[in-house]
């Protein structure tokens, strides 16, 4: 493990949780930090246990056993709620965004100023420094955000979960359904989302997209840690590390590949 | 674009998007709009425009001072019950029982007030706390049970249409004394000349002044000013006209009920609450996606309960209106095609039966085409049967209206 070389103190730390569904094994003896400042990538192969340990760090699942330890102090997390307030924001895969709204609407809401007698003026203007501070390209925030491209709604759907002033943003397969360059448009985002010097937790399946951004990229096989990678590591280590084999699907068709381009 | 620019403001810097300026822009903003699928109002006023010129062709008397009078008399009862069914159709859901609600509020009114000799208040306040509990028990049963509300609904139609007629018992009517205040008031009241004159430059005042204070608030925090001053003084100029034309109309005859008032200044405090309160700003976000909703924090289950209850309430209050507006309460309040002209003045007005889209003025708009197609159909002799027929077409081609707006809004991504 390469945990504990950066000299800050981790906003986020868990230690030996798991997670148990009836006779399932979800989780087993998880450990995670998360430092300020840093991309921190989750990956591994269906069913190792990513969006369990996401519902569990979202407060959706209680772990079994095990400790988290926010900013130093042992907490619980029974709610979404309760993480929220904490301080870590969660942006879903599935954007929730409420397409007849406005932008303005959709990033304050829940959390409007002066609920009786909305200050729509102060709303607009908080958007704007906030997503000119993010560098986002909306091109109007008065527009239903049904009328924005995937890249600007997941833009939209990041500076919802900023506005609450988070400690750790945890971003659930952010470029999923996104193209090229709106791919690069969220990287982006998620590299400004960090030089604010919060911690953030990216999940994805896309090795390329998590070599670009991520610090640090953290492992999980059939619910265990399976060992922690930097993007300069090589690409036949992390694939082994994900499919717990160094013989395996993606190693037998790049020899395939090889032997071809040799013939 | 990192450093701002003091001289660009602040929702001004993207070059791709066309900021319309002065009244040119404003309109074709709004032509803009309308391809697209985003309709508003429009149709709802030219249908209005259609059926006004077609009454009036085959009967004169359509447009005299005194039939629009009776025609705002008996929108007030439909109105009331249609502002409720916005706030249930805002959420994508329905209540299909506001008519058998509005019978049994006005079975409570006739049976504690004229039968037991209660105080008139007293019965009003039973009858909206009957009405305020069954917006309860549909929440309910949609929050802990998942029953969809067309079938609770359904069967609260049928129980509170039974409750009505075991109320009323076998005399089957009861008649409200024509003395007294709530039947007047339903029946004969109207504003004095020059406050309905006050209430028409009301709306434009108030329009300017909070324009004026919008735009002066805006500008200090660098921020356009769509349209700008111009806009803002032709929107309210255009209003105060119309209004003090329509008013100084209807003086000429019986003048303006204080009953239409009423229902008037509810809809102004509800299009109040959807459009400037946090609550307001739940409702379309649970009408437009509830998942989305629930994760940003807000209470589902309250806000269902909120739109339930204030619906049936509503219905409540009209069916009291529609009471003293007959001056009896009998079996017949409240059946036949209250429930459908009530739904189908909120469809009518604007709001979509799919949710997250609506006015509290589609309530308002709505409720007068379907009073005016009513009300010219009975000038014309015509029977009931066909008024049923004509009120159901009308209906069925403001839903088709709303489907075809709403793929167009798909299409050009509005939502």
């Amino acid at each position: 493990m390469t945990q504990n070389q950066s000299p800050s103190q981790p906003i986020l730390s868990l230690r030996g949780i798991s997670k148990q569904f009836g006779a399932v094994q979800a989780l087993k003896d998880i450990q995670l930090d998360i430092h300020p400042g840093e991309v921190v990538a989750l990956v591994g192969d269906n069913g190792a246990g990513k969006s369990t340990l996401v519902k569990v760090l979202a407060g959706v699942h209680q772990p079994t056993e095990g400790t988290i330890q926010f900013m130093g102090r042992p907490v619980t997390m029974d709610s979404p709620g309760a993480a929220l307030e904490l301080g870590i924001a969660t942006v879903f895969q599935d954007l929730a965004l409420c397409e007849n709204l406005d932008v303005v609407a959709n990033l304050f809401l829940g959390h409007e100023l002066s609920p009786w007698n909305l200050d729509e003026v102060q709303m607009e203007v908080q958007a704007w420094t906030l997503l000119r501070e993010l560098s986002a390209r909306i091109p109007s925030v008065r527009e239903p955000v049904a009328s924005l491209s995937g890249g600007q709604r997941q833009t939209v759907a990041i500076a919802r979960s900023l506005l609450l002033d988070p400690r750790i943003v945890m971003l659930d397969e952010p470029t999923a359904a996104l193209g090229v360059a709106q791919t690069a448009e969220v990287l982006n985002l998620i590299e400004r989302v960090r030089d604010r010097g919060l911690g953030v937790i990216l999940i994805s399946h896309n090795m390329e997209d998590v070599r670009a951004v991520a610090d640090r990229i953290v492992v999980l096989r059939l619910g265990r840690n399976n060992g922690v990678f930097t993007p300069e590591d090589s690409n036949a280590d992390l694939i082994a590390a994900i499919t717990g084999a160094t013989e395996n699907a993606v190693s037998r068709r790049q020899a395939r590949k090889l032997e071809d381009v040799e013939r | 674009m990192s450093d701002p620019n003091s001289q660009v403001a602040l929702d001004r810097s993207d070059s791709r998007v066309r900021h319309d300026e002065g009244i040119v822009g404003a309109i074709r903003g709004f032509f803009d709009r309308v391809r697209s699928g985003d309709l508003g109002m429009l149709p709802v006023i030219v249908g209005l425009v259609l059926i006004a010129a077609v009454f009036w062709s085959l009967n004169p008397v359509f447009l005299a001072p005194n039939n629009l009078a009776n025609l705002l008399f008996d929108a007030a009862a439909v109105g009331c019950i249609s502002l409720g069914i916005v706030c249930v159709l805002i959420l994508g859901e329905i209540d299909l029982s506001v008519g058998s609600m509005s019978g049994l509020a006005s079975a409570i009114l006739g049976v504690m007030w004229v039968q037991m000799g209660l105080p008139v208040p007293l019965a009003i306040l039973v009858a909206l706390g009957a009405g305020a509990f069954m917006g309860l028990v549909y929440a309910t049963l949609l929050n802990r049970f998942g029953m969809p509300s067309f079938v609770s609904t359904l069967a609260g139609l049928l129980a509170m249409l039974g409750l009505q007629l075991y109320l009323l018992g076998s005399t089957g009517s009861i008649n409200l004394p024509y003395a007294s205040f709530l039947v007047r008031f339903g029946q004969i009241h109207v504003m004095p000349a020059w406050f309905s004159y006050l209430l028409a430059v009301l709306p434009g005042g108030l329009m300017l002044w909070l324009g004026l204070d919008r735009m002066r608030r805006r500008a200090a925090v660098n921020l356009s000013n769509p349209g700008g001053l111009s806009v803002l003084l032709a929107k309210a100029g255009i209003l105060t006209v119309l209004l003090l034309v329509a008013v100084h109309y209807l003086n000429g005859g019986r003048g303006i009920p204080w009953m239409f008032g009423l229902f008037v200044a509810l809809v102004v405090a509800m299009n109040y609450a959807l459009t400037r309160t946090q609550w307001g700003r739940a409702m379309f976000a649970v009408g437009g996606n509830r998942e989305a909703a629930r994760r940003s924090g807000i209470n589902v289950h309250r806000i269902r309960m909120s739109a339930f209850m204030l619906c049936s309430t509503l219905a409540a209050l009209g069916g009291m209106l529609a009471a003293s507006r007959l001056a009896s309460s009998s079996q017949q309040a409240g059946t036949g095609d209250v429930n459908l002209n009530a739904i189908a003045a909120a469809v009518i007005g604007g709001t979509s039966l799919f949710g997250g889209r609506g006015s509290a003025w589609s309530a308002l708009l709505g409720v007068i085409v379907i009073q005016a197609i009513s009300n010219g159909l009975t000038l014309l002799n015509l029977s009931s049967s066909l008024r049923y027929m004509i009120t159901g077409a009308v209906l069925a081609i403001a839903v088709i209206v709303d489907s075809l707006a709403r793929q167009s809004r798909a299409s050009h991504g509005r939502g």
